[in-house]
């Protein structure tokens, strides 16, 4: 493992990458804050899906030589659309999502293979390359969370109140349709910056992983977001810091961290509920017969 | 904290049976039907209801499956279009959004997991559909206690929804009901799949409800655990109805002729049953295909 990691010349690298440091906090943060609807509403699949289908847009931009983040966006927003229009109800969501997901893997392999360009390229839009995107591409991937975000942060009360109860909510007023295709909007956006960042195979790491953690620990509306933004944060700037002072590439530095913090938080939540079901068997012995 | 109220008074049959003053200045009905018909792909639901339903009253809505009862409600909410005839909520038509309506549908029940905690679910039912920063409110915060309290759900409000009986779910939702202090409340076969100490205890906060000044239609497959309560039935069956006190319409004569067949009620003691109805005989293929073709046009 000698000569992975070096931190000797750490200060000056952090300068050099600073707009990597900055993308990966704001995806970590809008990915944790996303992440809590996508569990919600059971879609972690189909952001797998989506993943894909971005890869897909991205290869494909990049054989015929547009802007890769804008054949990212692209792939997505196709890929969201024809899921939300079709998959209304989680089973044939589930099935539209496996029917397209080879279809966009297939696709961007084809894409790939044509492309006459560096193979690191090829390989990156797959597992990640942070460091490898420009400066000025680094600032539309971090104008785009924030808008993201500015959004979700917006419809955030009737999105839960229809993640919650469709039913009630449309009935309070709430426009339940329009919802559901901004959400399905925001979450190819989301998506696509994801792959820019630790590549289209990892994008779950950002985008399930953090809120399915705060989950495991706490069930308040306002906890999990918090909590989940959090773990977000901690997976991708952790992993950007470690990676800068490594020659591997920061994929399987966020990856692992999310993975930690979701062990851990399972961990305590299980460790919690089963001192609850002692302390409720307990009273229950006390009570007279 | 909202300071602490007295305990509702155990509510007394038809309190208030005057009507209540609208944004007009006029003293109106809190709902009130004209000549209301119903029409799903071609089959008529029901046609020329008139109901008024005055403050503080119960009208229970019966009938088999598929006879309109839950689209009667959502002609109510604004979210279905009637054939004909008029909807009014205290002089006005009805649109959609009403705060003035409090509304629980059939229960679905929460699966555990769900990242809500009791009191969540009721704050949503205050401020779900506003746009903008996720703040609550001072008077929200309140509004939500008030809402608990009523329900008495203060041990259920820090509790996950997901972990909830169906008859604590059942009792949050309430609260996520009355959160607004509606005028009119809507309750989609509330009592379903709950046990009789539960049944009870929700008709009892409907009851309180109702102490208040709250109009109820209260939908039920069995009539026997709200008939103290009811004031009036409303039986919907084969594009028909019947309206009156349960004594008028749950009779042999009645619902034989609202059927159109021989159905036979039978009272024992203060209950009621109804047998020889065609609910599942001939009608239930039927309604079950217009459930799922409304859930798959509600989807599109």
């Amino acid at each position: 493992m000698d000569g992975v990691f070096d931190f000797s010349h750490y200060g000056d690298l952090l300068g050099l990458v600073a707009n990597s440091i900055i993308a990966c906090a704001v995806l970590g943060i809008v990915g944790g804050l996303i992440g809590v609807f996508v569990v919600q509403r059971d879609m972690a699949f189909a952001v797998h899906g989506i993943s894909e289908m971005s890869f897909a847009g991205a290869a494909g931009a990049l054989l015929v030589g547009v802007d890769v983040l804008l054949g990212a966006v692209v792939g997505s927003l196709v890929a969201a659309a024809v899921i939300g229009l079709l998959g209304a109800r989680a089973r044939d969501r589930n099935s539209i999502v496996g029917v397209l997901m080879p279809f966009g893997l297939g696709l961007g392999v084809l894409f790939l293979a044509l492309y006459p360009g560096r193979s690191a390229n090829k390989f990156g839009l797959l597992t990640g390359q942070v460091v490898a995107v420009g400066g000025g591409q680094l600032w539309v991937l971090v104008g785009v969370g924030a808008a993201v975000l500015a959004v979700l942060l917006a419809i955030w009360r009737p999105l839960a109140f229809d993640s919650l109860d469709p039913d009630v909510a449309a009935a309070r007023g709430v426009p339940t349709r329009m919802l559901s295709l901004v959400f399905m909007l925001l979450l190819g956006v989301t998506v696509a910056v994801a792959v820019q960042i630790i590549g289209a195979l990892l994008v779950l790491a950002l985008l399930v992983t953090p809120a399915a953690a705060a989950v495991r620990v706490t069930h308040s509306a306002v906890l999990v977001p918090v909590l989940s933004m959090a773990f977000g944060l901690l997976s991708a700037l952790g992993g950007i810091l470690i990676a800068i002072g490594s020659t591997l590439p920061v994929s399987p530095f966020i990856t692992t961290i999310s993975f930690v913090i979701y062990l851990v938080c399972r961990d305590i939540g299980r460790t919690r509920d089963i001192r609850r079901f002692r302390r409720a068997a307990e009273a229950k012995a006390l009570e007279p017969a | 904290m909202t300071p602490p109220q007295p305990p509702a008074p155990p509510a007394t049959p038809a309190t208030g049976r005057n009507a209540r003053t609208g944004a007009d200045g006029i003293a109106h009905s809190v709902l009130s039907l004209a000549g209301a018909a119903l029409r799903v792909r071609g089959r008529t639901l029901f046609a020329g209801l008139d109901l008024d339903v005055a403050p503080g009253e119960f009208v229970a809505v019966l009938g088999p499956n598929g006879s309109g009862k839950t689209s009667l409600f959502r002609a109510i909410l604004g979210l279905e279009r009637l054939a004909a005839g008029t909807v009014r909520l205290l002089g006005e038509p009805v649109h959609r959004g009403d705060r003035r309506i409090g509304y629980v549908p059939q229960q679905r029940i929460w699966p555990r997991g769900m990242p809500m905690l009791g009191k969540d679910v009721v704050t949503l039912g205050r401020t779900g559909s506003r746009f903008g920063l996720p703040i609550a409110s001072r008077a929200d915060r309140e509004a939500v206690n008030r809402a608990i309290w009523q329900v008495r759900a203060e041990a259920l409000a820090n509790r996950p929804v997901g972990d909830l009986s169906g008859g604590e779910q059942q009792r949050i939702r309430i609260a996520q009901a009355i959160v607004d202090e509606p005028e009119l409340l809507l309750l989609d076969e509330p009592l379903s799949s709950l046990d009789l100490r539960s049944q009870a205890d929700i008709v009892e906060l409907v009851d309180a409800q109702r102490a208040r000044g709250a109009a109820v239609l209260f939908i039920a497959h069995d009539v026997n655990p709200i008939l103290e309560s009811v004031d009036r039935v409303l039986y919907l069956a084969q594009g028909r109805h019947r309206l009156g006190t349960p004594d008028e319409v749950l009779t042999t004569e009645s619902l034989s002729a609202l059927y159109g067949t021989r159905v036979d009620v039978v009272r024992v003691e203060d209950r009621v049953f109804v047998a020889g109805a065609p609910d599942a005989a001939h009608h239930h293929h039927e309604a079950e295909q217009d459930e799922t073709v409304e859930r798959l046009e509600r989807q599109a």
